[in-house]
């Protein structure tokens, strides 16, 4: 069982700020992976959870804000500058 | 008393008479209800310090370009207003840069924030360095000057809902415009537009038709300000909107562009769509002027 535990990879998967947009908007992981951020457009945003559980504030251009997903579940995000702008993060339990 | 002296308590106490000194000495007095009461003001808006992009590489220096033109102005505004977007990414760094100019002006200033100055719903740095003077606890204020009644309104909290005022400030406006006279003009400033101007990209304010509920019953309404970096005129009744110019960097017209990111421009064609603009307020109608850096 530990072994098991132990052979699971955590992954690091990027999501990028383009056109005022989410890229991709949803995305799936599993916990305990990794989400990172690239800001690619002249304006700044941000990635700030619905329920209040992770926000980056403000992210510059070329910046980029990272943030690892413990707990499964869906989380629902939005940029606070550009509210228009939606993603949503599906976190799977590690062994489904 | 002197003649000196009763001319300056008059002008102090504020009693409703104006007054002029005739060519020949002789004073001519007439009641304030029947002069051209003229108030001048300036709006300034989204000077977005920290921001480094093709759109406008120095946005400091278009901020002191715009400060210095206003500098220069024969007879000074009242005040300038500031509708918020004062700094990019509400950086500790960037209220000290956006102070250092703005503190320059020769006029009182008012500074509202906008979305970019409260990142992370933290509206502290804003207050230290711009609060407004005997504001509500909320941020948002009133005050009258020369026969006009000025409200500030802020809608760049609770962002995710486009903009959201909120019961508490609703409920402070409703208070505080039952003790104006229909009459009186009112002269509104806002960050975001109060009505939705483009909701596809977040240009409206979720509760803003409540506001202007409350505003519709009066006979001269003026709403100015920010956020979507142009002029922008509208006409509801009574109310007149204008959006105004940044200091900063246009945007597109609404809807034509697939988003509404920073607009980049040849610096010459830059100049000619950021700068200020003077408000003139004459017995309730208001002139708006937009003055071009370039």
């Amino acid at each position: 069982m530990k072994q098991l535990l132990l052979s699971v990879a955590l992954a690091l998967v990027t999501v990028h700020l383009h056109n005022d947009a989410f890229a991709p908007p949803t995305i799936t992981i599993h916990a305990g992976d990794t989400v990172r951020w690239i800001n690619d457009d002249d304006d700044a945003h941000t990635v700030t959870a619905t329920d209040g559980s992770f926000d980056s504030k403000g992210i510059d251009t070329n910046g980029s804000w990272s943030h690892t997903f413990v707990k499964p579940g869906t989380y629902k995000y939005f940029c606070e500058l550009h509210p228009f702008m939606k993603g949503t993060i599906v976190v799977k339990d590690v062994h489904s | 008393m002197r003649r000196g002296d009763f001319l300056e308590h008059v002008a102090w106490t504020g009693s409703g008479i104006a007054y002029a000194l005739g060519g020949a000495g002789i004073f001519t007095g007439r009641a304030l209800a029947d002069a051209p009461a003229t108030t001048t003001f300036v709006q300034i808006s989204d000077s977005h310090i920290g921001f480094h992009q093709p759109a406008n590489p120095d946005v400091a220096a278009t901020l002191k370009a715009s400060v210095d033109a206003i500098n220069a102005m024969a007879v000074q505004p009242k005040f300038v207003v500031h509708t918020g977007d004062i700094t990019h990414l509400s950086s500790a760094q960037q209220f000290d840069d956006a102070r250092a100019i703005l503190s320059q002006l020769r006029a009182p200033l008012i500074a509202l924030p906008g979305e970019h100055d409260v990142l992370g719903n933290d509206f502290k740095p804003y207050k230290t360095n711009f609060g407004i003077k005997d504001a509500e606890d909320g941020g948002w204020a009133s005050w009258d000057e020369g026969g006009i009644h000025y409200v500030v309104l802020l809608n760049v909290f609770n962002f995710e809902k486009m903009g959201l005022m909120g019961n508490d400030q609703l409920a402070w406006l409703k208070k505080d415009l039952q003790m104006q006279y229909q009459q009186t003009p009112i002269v509104v400033f806002t960050h975001v537009p109060l009505y939705a101007l483009y909701p596809q990209w977040g240009w409206t304010t979720q509760d803003g038709a409540q506001a202007l509920s409350l505003l519709s019953s009066f006979d001269h309404v003026t709403i100015l300000n920010g956020h979507i970096h142009q002029v922008v005129t509208h006409v509801e009744g009574n109310i007149h909107f204008a959006s105004a110019n940044a200091t900063a960097y246009p945007q597109p017209e609404p809807g034509k562009a697939p988003n509404p990111g920073p607009l980049a421009l040849p610096h010459d064609q830059l100049l000619h769509v950021i700068g200020y603009r003077t408000v003139q307020l004459s017995t309730g109608s208001a002139t708006v002027e937009d003055h071009p850096l370039g």
